[in-house]
This record gives C-alpha cells, sequence and structure tokens, in this order.
C-alpha cells in the first residue's frame, strides 16, 4: 500500500500539455458562465460549480480507456466536460431547455450520456458509491475488463453506505476506482469538523482496499495516481481508492455566502496552487506554447462556451407533453 | 463593447435583494473573480463576484437600495477605449422583457397540461381473457416452489438475471425460495451478500445500470427501508431524470407484511408506501399461479418492479397451469369470485379474507364479487369500476396501515368516476392504526380478519 504523495516525474509531451490545459479551461469557463446564467436567473435551482477541481477529472480522464464508466454527485458539470460530453448539451440542461442531456427534466444534478458511459448526477450525498460498484458488478458479471471512475466528496466519505461498499467491493473484486474529491468542505464543515480520521483513503485499509493520497492541483499527478490505479483495477486485483486532495473556489452552491472559510484562504489556493496556472507555467517555461498560443486558445474556449451559452438560451423549454414521458421504459412483449 | 452587470439571483428563491455595498467605484479596472459588491437577499449576506473584466464605467443601482429585482441592470462594465458617456442605458431594458415573456409562458402552458395528460393516460378496458386457456392441464404448486421456478425459468431463458441477497445461495434461502439455484446456476449467478441492505440495494440499481437484470432478494421487505433511498431515488427515478436514457430493469422481492408473533418491527405491509412512487411497479401476488406467472413478468420487465410476496402464503398450495413459459400481464386484476350484491376488492394474503368471508355471506344470500388486484401499480381501476357499476357497494380489504392505504386510493378513483354508482359509502378495511403488538390475542386483534369483511358486507348492503 503506498502512502507518499504521487510524484509527477513522467514524460510528458508538449501536445498532453496543451490537452490538459484546453480541457481544464472549458470547464472553468464555462462554470464561469453557468455562474453567470445562473445571476441572470436562466439557471434556477441548485447550481454547484467545479471551479478549482479541474484537475481532478481532467488527470483521471487522461488515465481511461473507451468504454471505462464514471459517476459522480451532483458537481457534475466538470466530470460530463471531462468525458466528452457536449457543453451545448449540458448548458441546455443547465438551464432547463430541450436540448439538455435529460431533455430538461434533470438539471444541473441529473445529467447522464450512455454514449460517454456517464452514469450521472446523483443528488443524494454518497448514493453514487454502490452504484458505481454496481456498475463494476456488471461489467465484472459480463466478464469485460472496464473499470469504473466512482467520484464522491470529503462529505459524502462519511456516510455508512460508502464502507457497505467498500466491504463489498473488495469481497468481490470489483474493477472500481473510489475517487475521493476532498476539496476540505462538506458544504460550510470542513474535514476536520467531521471526523478525527486524520486521511480518508487509509479508511479503505480495514477493507484490504490499497489507496494513496494525490495532490489535486497537479494535473500530472493526478494522472500517474489514476493510471496507477486503472491497472490495479484492469488487472483484477478489485478496488482502488484515490484521495485527490483539491479545493474549490466558489461555494457550496450559488447560495452559499462562504463565512465558514476566509477569503485569504481562497485567495492564496488561487494565488499559489491554481491547477491552471500549473500547467500554464509549464508549457511556457517548457516551451511547449507561447503566450499567444495560449491566447489563441483562451480565445477557442471562449467560443465554444459562447455558443452553449447561446445555444443554452435558444432552444427551447421542453414540450408540455414531456411531463408524461419517460416514466416507464416501454412494456417488454410476454413471449420469448 | 459595455456589459451590463446584472442584479443575480443568489438562491434558488431570491426575485429582489439589497445591493447593501459597492466595493468598487465608477472607473475602477475589474478582474474577473474580482469582489464587487455584497447583496443581501433574503438569508444571508453574499459577496457578488465580477464574471467579466473591464472598466466599471458606471453604477446604476446605488449602494443600499432595497428591493432590487433580479435582472436589473445595477452597473456597466465598458472595454479599453470605450468612455463611460457611450453608455446606452435603454438596452438593458430590452433583455429584461425578454427574460420575463419566457416565464409567462411556462405559466399559461402549465395550465393546460394536466386535463390533456390525464386524457391520454386512461388505463386500457379492462382485459378478461382467462390467465391460460381452458383445457391447460394444471398441477398443485406451493407459492414457495412457483416462485423458484419462475426465478430459474427466466435464469435458464436470459444470462444476464441473476439473484442476489442475504442467504440465498448456500443457505438455500431463509424462507427456501431460491432452493436449488445455486446448484443449476452457480456462484456467479446465486450471490450471498453480506447483512447489508443499503449497500447492495444499491449495488443491484448499478450493476442494472450496467445492463445486468438482478432479482434482488431482501429477506423481508421491513429490511429494506435501509435500502429505500436507492428504491426510489436511484432506480425509480432515473429514466425520468436521464430524460429516458437509462431505465433500471430489477426485481426488489421478499416476504411483506405480517406473518405471525413477529413484533412490530417485522410485520409492516410496503404495498401503499411504494405503490406512491411514479417510476415503480408494484406486484403483490396471491396464488402460486400469479407468484409464477407475474414474477416472470417483473424479470422480464424493463423497470425496477417491487415484488411483494407473503410468508404465511409460501406453504400453501394452488393450481398452476403446465404450460412453458407462463406468464400474467401487469395492470391486469382477476375476479376470483363472480357476484352481483357488493364488490370486495384485495390483494395479497388479504385475498384469504375476502374469499373466505364471501363463502359465508353466500351462506346468508349474499353474493359478493371479490377481485384479487395483483398489481397495485399499475392498477386495473377499469375491473373495480366494472364491478362497482353492477354491484353498487364497494369493500377494500388490505393489511396496511389504514392512513393513507391502496383502499383509500381506490375509492377516490371510484368516487371520480363511479360517484353515481354508489349505493353505500365505501368501506376501506386496512389493519388497526397501530403498531404490531407481539402479544397473540393482540395481534389478531391487530390485522383484518374475516368477520370483519363480513360485518362490512352487511353494512353496505343494508342486510
Amino acid at each position: 500500500m503506498a502512502a507518499r504523495k504521487t510524484s509527477a516525474k513522467s514524460n510528458i509531451s508538449g501536445e498532453e500539455l496543451l490537452n490538459y490545459y484546453r480541457d481544464m479551461l472549458l470547464i472553468r469557463r464555462f462554470e464561469e458562465k453557468a455562474g453567470q446564467l445562473y445571476g441572470m436567473g436562466l439557471i434556477g435551482g441548485f447550481c454547484h460549480l467545479y471551479i478549482g477541481q479541474e484537475a481532478v477529472v481532467v488527470g483521471l480522464e487522461a488515465a481511461a480507456e473507451e468504454g471505462d464508466k464514471r459517476i459522480t454527485s451532483y458537481r457534475d458539470h466538470g466530470h460530463m466536460l471531462a468525458c466528452g460530453m457536449d457543453p451545448k448539451g449540458v448548458m441546455a440542461e443547465l438551464t432547463g431547455r430541450e436540448g439538455g442531456y435529460s431533455k430538461g427534466k434533470g438539471g444541473s444534478m441529473h445529467m447522464f450520456s450512455r454514449e460517454k458511459h456517464f452514469y450521472g448526477g446523483h443528488g443524494i450525498v454518497g448514493a453514487q458509491v454502490p452504484l458505481g460498484a454496481g456498475l463494476a458488478f456488471a461489467d465484472k458479471y459480463l466478464g469485460n475488463d472496464r473499470v469504473t471512475f466512482t467520484y464522491f466528496g470529503d462529505g459524502a466519505a462519511n456516510q455508512g453506505q460508502v464502507y457497505e461498499t467498500y466491504n463489498m467491493a473488495m469481497l468481490w473484486s470489483l474493477p472500481v476506482i473510489f475517487v475521493i474529491e476532498n476539496n476540505k468542505y462538506a458544504m460550510g464543515t470542513s474535514v476536520q469538523r467531521a471526523t478525527k480520521s486524520p486521511s480518508l483513503w487509509e479508511r479503505g485499509a480495514s477493507f484490504g482496499i490499497p489507496g494513496e493520497e494525490v495532490d489535486g492541483m497537479d494535473v500530472l499527478a493526478v494522472k500517474a495516481a489514476g493510471e496507477k490505479a486503472v491497472k490495479h483495477c484492469r488487472a483484477g486485483k478489485g478496488p482502488y481508492i484515490l484521495e485527490v486532495m483539491t479545493y474549490r473556489y466558489r461555494g457550496h452552491s450559488m447560495s452559499d455566502p462562504a463565512k465558514y472559510r476566509t477569503r485569504e484562504e481562497v485567495q492564496k489556493m488561487r494565488e499559489e496552487r491554481d491547477a491552471i496556472e500549473h500547467v500554464r507555467e509549464l508549457l511556457l517555461t517548457g516551451k511547449h506554447a507561447s503566450e499567444d498560443d495560449l491566447k489563441g486558445i483562451d480565445k477557442e474556449i471562449k467560443a465554444i462556451v459562447n455558443e452553449a451559452a447561446d445555444f443554452s438560451r435558444e432552444s427551447p423549454e421542453p414540450a408540455l407533453e414531456e411531463l408524461w414521458t419517460d416514466i416507464y421504459a416501454a412494456d417488454v412483449p410476454q413471449e420469448a | 463593447m459595455a456589459t451590463e452587470i446584472l442584479m443575480p439571483a443568489l438562491s434558488p428563491t431570491m426575485e429582489e435583494g439589497t445591493l447593501a455595498k459597492w466595493l468598487v467605484k465608477e472607473g475602477d479596472e475589474i478582474t474577473a473573480g474580482q469582489i464587487i459588491a455584497e447583496i443581501e437577499t433574503d438569508k444571508a449576506t453574499m459577496e457578488f463576484e465580477a464574471v467579466d473584466e473591464g472598466t466599471l464605467g458606471k453604477i446604476l443601482i446605488e449602494e443600499g437600495s432595497e428591493g432590487v429585482k433580479v435582472n436589473t441592470p445595477i452597473a456597466v462594465l465598458i472595454e479599453e477605449g470605450e468612455s463611460a458617456d457611450d453608455i446606452d442605458t435603454a438596452k438593458p431594458e430590452a433583455a429584461k422583457a425578454d427574460a420575463g415573456d419566457t416565464k409567462a409562458e411556462t405559466a399559461k402552458g402549465a395550465d393546460a397540461a394536466p386535463a390533456a395528460a390525464r386524457e391520454k393516460f386512461r388505463p386500457p378496458e379492462p382485459d378478461r381473457t382467462p390467465d391460460w386457456p381452458e383445457g391447460t392441464p394444471t398441477r398443485s404448486q406451493t407459492v414457495r416452489e412457483a416462485l423458484r421456478d419462475a426465478m430459474a425459468e427466466e435464469m435458464r431463458r436470459t444470462d444476464t438475471v441473476f439473484v442476489m441477497g442475504e442467504e440465498v445461495a448456500e443457505y438455500q434461502g431463509a424462507y427456501k425460495i431460491t432452493q436449488g439455484l445455486l446448484d443449476e446456476f452457480g456462484a456467479r449467478r446465486v450471490i450471498d451478500t453480506p447483512i447489508t441492505e443499503h449497500g447492495f440495494a444499491g449495488i443491484g440499481v448499478g450493476a442494472a445500470f450496467g445492463g445486468v437484470r438482478p432479482i434482488v432478494e431482501f429477506m423481508t421487505f421491513n429490511f429494506a427501508m435501509q435500502a429505500i433511498d436507492h428504491i426510489i431515488n436511484s432506480a425509480a427515478k432515473t429514466l425520468y431524470m436521464s430524460g429516458g436514457q437509462m431505465g433500471c430493469p430489477i426485481v426488489f422481492r421478499g416476504p411483506n407484511g405480517a406473518a405471525a408473533r413477529v413484533g412490530a418491527q417485522h410485520s409492516q405491509c410496503y404495498a401503499a408506501w411504494y405503490a406512491q412512487i411514479p417510476g415503480l411497479k408494484v406486484v403483490m401476488p396471491f396464488t402460486a399461479a400469479d407468484a409464477k406467472g407475474l414474477l416472470k413478468s417483473a424479470i422480464r420487465d424493463p423497470n425496477p418492479v417491487i415484488f411483494l410476496e407473503n410468508e404465511i402464503l409460501y406453504g400453501r398450495s394452488f393450481e398452476v397451469p403446465e404450460l412453458e413459459d407462463f406468464t400474467i400481464p401487469f395492470g391486469k386484476a382477476h375476479i376470483a369470485r363472480k357476484g352481483a350484491d357488493v364488490t370486495i376488492v384485495s390483494f395479497g394474503i388479504g385475498m384469504t379474507y375476502a374469499l373466505e368471508a364471501a363463502e359465508k355471506l353466500a351462506e346468508d344470500g349474499i353474493e359478493a364479487e371479490v377481485i384479487n388486484l395483483r398489481t397495485i401499480r399499475p392498477m386495473d381501476t377499469d375491473t373495480i369500476l366494472a364491478s362497482v357499476r353492477k354491484t353498487n357497494r364497494l369493500i377494500t380489504v388490505e393489511e396496511g396501515f389504514p392512513q393513507g392505504s391502496v383502499g383509500n386510493y381506490i375509492t377516490s378513483v371510484v368516487m371520480e368516476q363511479a360517484f353515481d354508482h354508489l349505493d353505500a359509502p365505501v368501506i376501506n378495511l386496512a389493519g388497526k392504526d397501530v403498531p404490531m403488538p407481539y402479544a397473540a390475542n393482540l395481534e389478531k386483534l391487530a390485522l383484518v380478519t374475516t368477520n370483519d369483511v363480513i360485518e362490512a358486507a352487511h353494512k353496505v348492503t343494508y342486510r
């Protein structure tokens, strides 16, 4: 069992770095736009932004292969963009329109894509953990070598069902990677105020599940840890836990006055540990890209996000008949 | 191009707020993410971040202003080279009106929806075809054997069907429903779980999302309360939340309701609980033929199905048709006894009391029509209504608690659709409104009895 932080000394090409930069920037700009649309009343209800945590999903997606599955909580926009879902469809779901991934019936917290193997989007804290293990169960039952990335937060890590799942995942050697996105706050409760456990990943030890802590502000470290976990799972050795230390810059949801932490704390993370700035520096110092190149990418991303925002405003609200569809899947014939 | 900064909505319910304080002044350079104002909502004082960068050209709403509506322009950002004098304050008004229109449209449309939809979702005409063709040979079988055979046949038919739960494999089932399945299908498809209902229900639902077809056995449905979040929030709602992309073909089955002398925590009927949930199908068989035909349908159904069995009925024998592939469709009630004087609707073990009562009532010259509902969701209300239009009297019989019972729902349907046909108030017979006592005499008193049904029939027939 590895106890040390993963080091990120691998041979990363400039092209790869540029991809990570682009993917992380897309999430950030998308989320900023979502915040803006929320402020304008175009997005309603709950809206949990992923700003600050971009390196987690981008790093892990870099370790995934076609066919691997992912499932997460309600803070899900970043995961959807990182696995290749269309920003237009995601944004239109946020605005509750027909062009959204769930035809406007799911909202910010409930989106799915069979095509991209994204299984939600779940609003009950911790519920996605056994569901993720179930996806892995199906893969093992069907005899393929896919793995499932099951994301949850430090808050969910205190739910009982997480440990029920650890127990069965190890018992049945399920190919599931438990990714604890530790952003230090469960809504307004800091990890220290919620548990005396010194670390969350180590809790897997009592079930025999290996794991490690990962620097979640370093996309290369996340990728390296992800690759290790994927290899472990694909080899049939059962589950693996990654506790990815990250930070959310924005509130828990849009209506969070953020009185539980200081502005200085947030500012310090942004200035000293920002994951996108980190890759930006690697690109510039490694001479993989010039300032102008990066400006070009910024512009490109801005255009994608603006297109998504426009689509999300222009797409009509769902037809009223949609109220009554998708409650039951079509009946199957009684005969074989 | 000048960008207007609009009064933001900072909570799901905020419509207006107080612009408590400006933290920047006209002419200041602003960066994206900078806190530019403090805004008081109904819940808290929030810091408001700028989304775009630029120079604050003009403040439109002074600090201290109360009741500022969401989306009102509160300031204008200008880019390099622009002057605050160029700001066209008329423009933001247009944006506001635009947003308002959308809301009005939604409200207007919503009125029209329910009536049209109700029209559309009217249940089908009663299906009175017999469950099996006349002349089909039958044999006597217990409910227990019928349930096992149903699972075994479906597991032979489809490799992705498997059964999981506590003691289902090596122990051969706590109530012996899975007897022999491990021998035939092996440990890959007959899976013992640890005692962890919340966890294995969630794993079952996830597996169903992932393309296999689990049968999850709860040792009793009382224990499924630990798993109810996955049954309702994860299994029943996902198809809808995904806009039809992701269904959940899963069966949750096990004994439900009172057994004998097992006390309050092991004696509850969950029919009415689950029947309330759109997205679930809810089945409660009475006979062995019901058990077999309905369980096979449940396993083939692409939706989550709650299959409520009864421990007392497990050992009872009924005739089951000898057919290679016998199924009973959902939403088709069975008229267990024909009669013209009073309609008695029941399901599961309630049918025992309903049928016994009907026999005794016949001795007094009262002919009861007894309807075995079999599926509670979807519910064959057409068969109930057709019977009530004939008998003009209705009694419902179930073991669950009285408030919010299945009988209450049936009554409301009959009130709406056959009110003029009723010659007496409907009587809902249910378990007493008390936790189940342990003492033998008190337990008997807490449950519905044949005598309760007989008394009710006399009452509604006025004889």
